[in-house]
């Protein structure tokens, strides 16, 4: 079965539908390194979708090509190929007729491997995406959306691919459920280092849990491909500053924490760890009608100050 | 034609008063004539309705194949099952003799075409409603379109199919009740018997009542195989 983490190159790779003027996906060009997590948002009719599917071959390339560490889409066996690649959508599509273990091994039972084996593997993969034992032997249909969903990321997971594709994995989830799917998404990303292909319509989800973020616009075309912080501090057009919000100034705050920033000598004030970010500083400012932050280090010493003036910087 | 103090029923034998008598229902006849009569024809009506069911399916099953895989074949292939069902079993039958001749190729081909409309559209539909991202995280897992047809969209498909056999069992057992209109099987054979001189009402209690015994048991049997095999419905 594959292993690691693979670098994943779309090359020009052009969808046009016969009988629809435009393309679904124009001339989309970009690199995701080894590991990394590149997400494709934009407005509905970007293409995200379609060129998340044209990397399993869901849906045939009409130009360009899409490279697996060097090897295109388009040489591989078309089974062999999915094998190697997770794939998540929105609805999960588990099985119903087969346990939660039984869907879970569902790709090393294509690599003919033994029931056994399978068993230990849920056994692992149950772990890791949070889910008791005690699934194993229950059905889709007992399970609540959420945990559906983390079984949904255990198949995908069970065969060890280097590439994962996720299309709107957590989009039909409530919010809260949402966001601790995505905090353990993100925890569970460190542990197994995927490259991931991630799909949203949402640019806070995107910012989340991106690396690099590729915003396409109506057409398919690539708007910008950059990390969040990027994208928020500069967007290349209208189009994309329009597309993160007016806000993303705000947002921004969120992507750097008190220990990026140049601090006062130690003050009394609200205490708050150097880790916090920016934005969750402002706002204990804001609620502690404080002008002033004491921050501390991980052991809870105080090793400087922040000034409201100084965040805002 | 009635003889003046002759028994009037038919497959008559020692003539209790019951039996001479017409009476609603003789237990004494029923146990007497239970080995010659009742249970040959019980087991031949078993063998009609089995035939039938077993070819009905492998047909319908090949057809549905066809019909799923190709959507352009599937309206003809309704079409004619449909048309095949509203046909009358006697017309059927008038029409295959001078073909098929007084035999049980004519009967069964009659009680298969019966069954071929319900089992075809149970099939087509339980494969249609198989959810699109069902078959979508299928494909995408790297499933061959044969592994997806075998592991994923026939058992889905399987209570509907299921549904659809004991419609047709239920339904072949009653319709089999004909089959003496052109050969002398069947529990049809003891109600024909019955009806053909007098009206013997033990005879037709008893076999009718048996036709409709083994309808039901024949249905509880499959309920258990459908519990058997789809035991996620129930999840």
């Amino acid at each position: 079965m594959p292993g690691q983490a693979a670098e994943l190159v779309f090359d020009e790779a052009t969808k046009r539908y016969e009988g629809r003027e435009g393309a679904a996906v124009e001339r989309l060009s970009l690199t995701v390194a080894a590991g990394e997590i590149c997400v494709l948002v934009g407005p509905s009719g970007g293409g995200k979708t379609t060129a998340l599917r044209l990397v399993n071959r869901l849906i045939e390339l009409t130009s360009g090509d899409i490279r697996i560490d060097g090897t295109s889409v388009r040489e591989q066996n078309l089974v062999q190929l999915r094998r190697g690649i997770g794939y998540v959508i929105q609805q999960v599509g588990l099985f119903p007729h087969m346990t939660i273990e039984a869907n879970i091994g569902t790709v090393p039972r294509l690599y003919g491997r033994p029931r056994s084996w399978i068993h230990t593997r849920s056994e692992e993969l149950l772990e890791l995406v949070g889910l008791d034992q005690s699934y194993a032997k229950r059905y889709p249909a007992q399970l609540s959306g959420g945990e559906r969903q983390r079984v949904g990321l255990a198949r995908a997971l069970a065969g060890n691919p280097p590439l994962m594709l996720m299309d709107e994995p957590f989009g039909a989830i409530d919010p809260i459920v949402r966001a601790r799917l995505q905090d353990e998404f993100l925890r569970l990303q460190k542990e197994v280092r995927k490259t991931v292909v991630f799909v949203t319509h949402d640019i806070d989800e995107a910012i989340k849990i991106g690396d690099r973020i590729a915003i396409l616009r109506t057409g398919g075309h690539l708007a910008q491909y950059d990390t969040p912080l990027a994208i928020l501090e500069k967007p290349a057009d209208d189009f994309v500053a329009a597309f993160v919000g007016a806000d993303r100034a705000l947002k921004a705050l969120a992507l750097h924490t008190l220990a990026e920033l140049e601090l006062g000598p130690p003050a009394d004030g609200p205490k708050c760890p150097r880790t916090t970010t920016v934005r969750d500083a402002l706002a204990l400012l804001l609620q502690q009608h404080a002008n002033v932050l004491a921050v501390t280090d991980e052991s809870g010493t105080v090793v400087g100050s922040i000034t409201r003036d100084a965040l805002l910087k | 034609m009635i003889v003046a103090g002759g028994p009037v029923i038919p497959n008559f034998g020692s003539g209790s008063s019951c039996e001479v008598n017409n009476g609603w229902f003789c237990t004494d006849w029923v146990r007497q004539h239970w080995s010659d009569t009742l249970q040959p024809a019980l087991f031949q009506h078993i063998e009609l309705a089995a035939i039938a069911i077993g070819i009905g399916f492998a047909i319908a099953f090949a057809l549905a194949l066809v019909g799923f895989r190709f959507r352009l074949v599937d309206p003809p292939i309704g079409i004619v099952s449909d048309f095949l069902y509203t046909i009358p079993s006697l017309a059927l039958f008038q029409i295959l003799v001078p073909f098929t001749g007084i035999s049980l190729l004519t009967v069964e081909i009659a009680l298969v075409s019966y069954t071929l409309l319900i089992l075809y559209r149970n099939m087509i539909e339980g494969l249609r409603a198989v959810p699109e991202e069902v078959v979508d995280a299928a494909r995408g897992s790297g499933f061959t379109r044969a592994q997806t047809f075998r592991r994923v969209e026939l058992p889905l498909a399987l209570p509907a199919i299921l549904t659809g056999l004991r419609v047709a069992t239920v339904s072949t057992i009653s319709i089999a009740t004909i089959a003496p209109f052109v050969i002398a099987q069947g529990l049809g054979q003891p109600i024909y018997a019955a009806l053909s001189q007098d009206i013997f009402k033990t005879e037709i209690f008893t076999a009718g009542g048996m036709v409709i015994a083994l309808a039901l048991v024949a249905d509880g049997l499959l309920v258990l195989l459908q519990r058997r095999l789809t035991p996620w419905v129930r999840a």
